[in-house]
């Protein structure tokens, strides 16, 4: 069993009716349930719950708090390399795109990570596209133990690997692993990805697998909301998430809500996704996984980033450059993967968390490797 | 157990005279912690390494806590006796003292330690000089077992980690205090100071408290209830206070006829 029978079972499932059906009723039931069932799930991602916003908020604020505390962790996205043989046609990496592709050198990778880490943050996130013959594993690891250097948790956001690759990295010295879905929608993605590597639908769907079996100590999801039809999709990452932490009990389970962002030389079709389904889809995974990880990104603006404190998120990226090479050369014309909403510093979105009433973690990992 | 006025908890051959163990995690700001631990009389908080930047002047954790007070680290992260066993020397190479509170987590949905990882790293740091507190699953004979490999002291959990259910394992955890010759603190799930009272009234020698103070809105006068709480329980426990019944003593129906 794998997360594809799930994903193939469920591809009967008319979600635009079922929502449609959801009573007041099903909602309250679900919204004061203890422990929540997938079919909570669906309540509470339905038109109706919108109507229960308040309480859905009022209760996961609680849930947070009191499994994370009055905490936010931080982190940094560094970008490496652009280079992608990709197609994706909502990215601004994607291999149709002409610009300038950038890989940085290991020299240069320990100027970014010097400059990050002067700002106080401990955790980095790692950035490529896919393109394994412009970054082999030599590359790669050479990278994690150049970070090693300067932060006490390393996380990866690269091309899905085998399983063998993965313990290479892990034993590198990389903890965490994110990887999105993108969209769950079957016919959808096969849309948006004509061509590359990233056309195996299986393939990615089972790398998050394939990274706790690795060793991964952490792994964050997520669906690039925009894609699919956006609550059967925040649906099927749920479902995604729990899977993976009854699966793999040793292993913490994030989930991201990444939106799209107009990007060069994107083409996709967008479905909205306006706050209020933000929020209302992030409440639901919290009551539905009250010890999930919810990471928000500088892709959502400030003003929004500000509120989200108290709605289950965990984790925030900060001071975020989206470029190769983006923190140590501060250059202004650039290409980005997806434009950076909150371009406030580190030292400024700190500040705004021990406003809200909440501690600004820096690190929170201690590799023992 | 010698119930006198002197009344000291030693542990790693320190003496305690506040029974009321606090964590750092999770509060709003960490410049509460020192307030709070004077406002609870907690002499011994406990701290994740992972938490911990040395490398940092401005959010180094332990620039917040007072030399007077015992640092308890904690191995919160580790999924092996390995990890566990790596992070209590790495704790101890920086500076953190002698003590650590071994957490071995395998399951991240409720936080339940791994016992027989928690066996191993026992048996391991105890013979490294260790002063060696294991969080546990209340089980008399896994009690017994940390004993025999050294441990200073044993902490079965009230109920899972940050759930402020108190004593939910209530039955095991009287078991353990009668059978255990180490001190029992009990460590996770207290929510409240009269789940805490009821600990100490137990017979529990100690309790950590951690989300219950951090989480609350003034986690100052949280800590000092906790405070005045753990020393009730404690007290009542030495005046050897008569226990609850649920069934009534008024005549002898059944044996009075013996004495008539």
């Amino acid at each position: 069993m794998s997360f594809m029978d799930q994903v193939i079972a469920w591809e009967e499932f008319d979600f635009k009716d079922f929502f449609e059906k959801v009573t007041t009723r099903d909602v309250q039931r679900s919204l004061h349930r203890d422990i929540l069932a997938f079919r909570d799930l669906l309540h509470l991602l339905s038109p109706c719950a919108q109507d229960f916003l308040e309480p859905m908020a009022q209760k996961a604020r609680l849930l947070t708090r009191q499994y994370f505390g009055r905490t936010i962790g931080l982190y940094a996205p560094l970008y490496i390399s652009d280079y992608c043989v990709n197609q994706c046609t909502y990215c601004g990496f994607n291999a149709h795109t002409r610009f300038a592709r950038t890989k940085l050198t290991l020299d240069q990778i320990d100027q970014e990570a010097e400059a990050i880490a002067k700002t106080g943050i401990r955790h980095i996130l790692v950035l490529t596209g896919e393109a394994p013959a412009r970054t082999p594993m030599s590359y790669l690891t050479d990278a994690v133990r150049i970070l090693k250097k300067y932060f006490s948790s390393i996380g990866l956001e690269i091309f899905p690997m085998d399983e063998a690759d993965y313990r290479i990295l892990v034993a590198a010295g990389a903890d965490s692993l994110t990887v999105y879905q993108e969209v769950y929608d079957r016919k959808i993605y096969k849309q948006v990805h004509p061509g590359g590597k990233k056309a195996d639908y299986a393939y990615r769907l089972l790398t998050p697998e394939r990274g706790a079996q690795a060793g991964f100590r952490a792994v964050n999801i997520g669906a690039l909301f925009g894609l699919g039809n956006p609550m059967a999709e925040a649906f099927m990452a749920g479902l995604h998430a729990r899977y993976l932490e009854q699966t793999y009990p040793d292993v913490e389970v994030s989930l991201s809500l990444p939106r799209m962002t107009k990007a060069e030389g994107a083409t996709a079709f967008c479905h909205s996704f306006p706050d209020i389904s933000f929020v209302q889809c992030m409440l639901a995974w919290r009551l539905f996984m009250p010890r999930l990880g919810i990471t928000i990104s500088t892709r959502e603006s400030a003003a929004f980033r500000d509120r989200l404190v108290h709605l289950g998120a965990t984790r925030y990226s900060a001071g975020s450059r989206t470029d190769v090479g983006g923190y140590a050369r501060n250059l202004e014309d650039s290409t980005v993967q997806f434009a950076v909403t909150d371009a406030r510093s580190v030292d400024q979105i700190t500040r705004m968390i021990r406003k809200s009433g909440f501690q600004p973690v820096f690190k929170d990992w201690e590799s023992v490797i | 157990m010698a119930k006198n006025d002197n009344d000291v908890l030693v542990l790693g051959g320190k003496s305690f005279t506040n029974r009321l163990l606090t964590g750092t995690g999770k509060f709003s700001s960490r410049s509460l912690i020192s307030p709070m631990l004077e406002a609870s009389g907690s002499q011994m908080i406990t701290v994740a390494l992972r938490r911990v930047d040395m490398g940092s002047k401005d959010e180094n954790i332990l620039t917040f806590i007072p030399d007077t007070v015992t640092l308890l680290p904690n191995t919160s992260g580790a999924r092996t006796a390995k990890e566990a066993i790596r992070i209590a020397r790495i704790a101890r190479e920086s500076g953190c003292g002698n003590f650590i509170k071994i957490e071995v987590i395998t399951d991240m949905q409720y936080l339940l330690p791994d016992n027989q990882e928690t066996l191993k790293a026992t048996e391991v740091l105890a013979k490294e000089g260790f002063v060696v507190l294991p969080y546990m699953m209340p089980d008399i004979t896994f009690a017994r077992q940390l004993h025999d490999a050294g441990a200073a002291a044993v902490m079965p959990l009230g109920s899972p980690i940050g759930t402020n259910l108190g004593l939910e394992m209530k039955s095991m955890i009287k078991r353990i205090i009668e059978i255990s010759s180490l001190p029992v603190v009990v460590d996770a799930g207290i929510g409240r100071p009269s789940q805490a009272a009821q600990a100490m009234e137990m017979g529990a020698d100690a309790v950590l408290v951690n989300t219950a103070i951090a989480t609350s809105a003034d986690p100052v006068r949280a800590g000092k209830a906790f405070g005045m709480a753990v020393a009730a329980g404690r007290m009542a426990y030495l005046a050897d206070m008569a226990d609850e019944q649920d069934f009534a003593e008024a005549s002898s129906p059944l044996t009075g006829f013996l004495r008539s």
